[in-house]
């Protein structure tokens, strides 16, 4: 998903980095928080980190015969909220940037603004509603891991297509195209993630009962 | 549906079975990264784009992109699972 280097007009790359940087410094302010408040539940962050780290290391075939990846912001968005993700991106597309070739510096911005802001917070406001409409854990868990990995891979298609309208269909013909590939090859990818982030839900769900309730993952009191 | 979702072994073959059915059926396809495709419509919608910035290193070659990419999955999965293991070795001395 990541726009590789150089691949976006200067005025955009800037745009996005400054549209991603503020969002990215109250995210590690955030982060702290959770540590300082929170101790306890160190480990599972960093875990959850850990997740997204894995999982946008995997590039997947999938049925329209190209690859790509999953995102893995998920897990984390749903157990701390959306605001502990964009510093978790950064890192992730940071680490693929500087040492992979993939996405880059001058995209960063944006990159971090699909996989770090977009995707978690759809993830986070998705698992919500489900959970708030009576919705069981593991339905919300893969219908917010699927959607927000949907999320920011369209992301992507809609800063590509502002940077590059199509010259005779402009902005949405540009979009369509993007979309057709990203969004395309993404369905099935997202369902996996979805799957694997409800896997390691059903995991935590066994093992980590005392700090999925402290997180209000699980009710206070009642049996998972 | 829930039922399904609590099952991890169901879980992992119907992952198991999204990522062999692509390269089991006859999909045309060469199966390279969707960002170069991408990079096909960039050169097709705004052919003079010349990309203004290049990778300030880049592996010198697929082995050793291949090795930091499975360096990326460990360290990741290796964290993960750490967790996981410490938190089931708990569990397991409080029964």
């Amino acid at each position: 998903m990541h726009i590789m280097e150089g691949f976006l007009p200067a005025a955009h790359a800037i745009g996005w980095t400054v549209a991603s940087a503020p969002i990215v410094a109250y995210s590690a302010w955030r982060v702290k928080k959770v540590v300082d408040e929170n101790p306890s539940t160190k480990l599972l962050l960093a875990s959850s980190g850990a997740f997204a780290f894995v999982l946008s290391a995997l590039k997947l075939p999938s049925v329209t015969g190209s690859c790509s990846h999953p995102t893995g912001t998920g897990l984390g968005a749903v157990l701390f909220g959306p605001w502990v993700m964009p510093v978790m991106g950064t890192i992730v597309l940071l680490f693929q940037a500087l040492l992979l070739a993939h996405g880059g510096i001058t995209t960063l911005g944006a990159n971090v603004f699909s996989m770090g802001i977009v995707g978690p917070f759809v993830s986070y406001f998705l698992y919500r509603a489900v959970r708030s409409s009576g919705g069981s854990l593991q339905l919300a868990v893969f219908l917010a891991a699927a959607f927000g990995d949907m999320a920011t891979y369209c992301t992507t298609s809609v800063q590509l297509a502002l940077a590059f309208p199509d010259p005779a269909g402009g902005v949405l013909g540009s979009a369509a195209k993007f979309l057709g590939i990203f969004a395309m090859t993404q369905v099935p990818l997202a369902i996996a993630e979805g799957l694997l982030t409800v896997i390691v839900m059903n995991i935590l769900t066994r093992y980590s009962e005392s700090e999925l309730r402290s997180l209000n993952i699980l009710d206070r009191g009642a049996r998972a | 549906m829930t039922g399904i979702l609590k099952n991890n072994k169901v879980l992992m073959a119907l992952v198991a079975a999204l990522v062999i059915l692509p390269l089991a059926l006859p999909i045309a396809g060469e199966f390279g990264g969707s960002d170069d495709q991408a990079e096909g419509v960039i050169s097709e919608v705004a052919p003079g784009y010349e990309p203004w910035f290049s990778s300030i290193w880049e592996p010198p070659s697929g082995e050793i992109e291949s090795l930091l990419f499975a360096l990326q999955a460990a360290l990741g999965s290796g964290v993960l699972c750490y967790y996981i293991g410490y938190r089931r070795g708990q569990a397991r001395r409080k029964d």
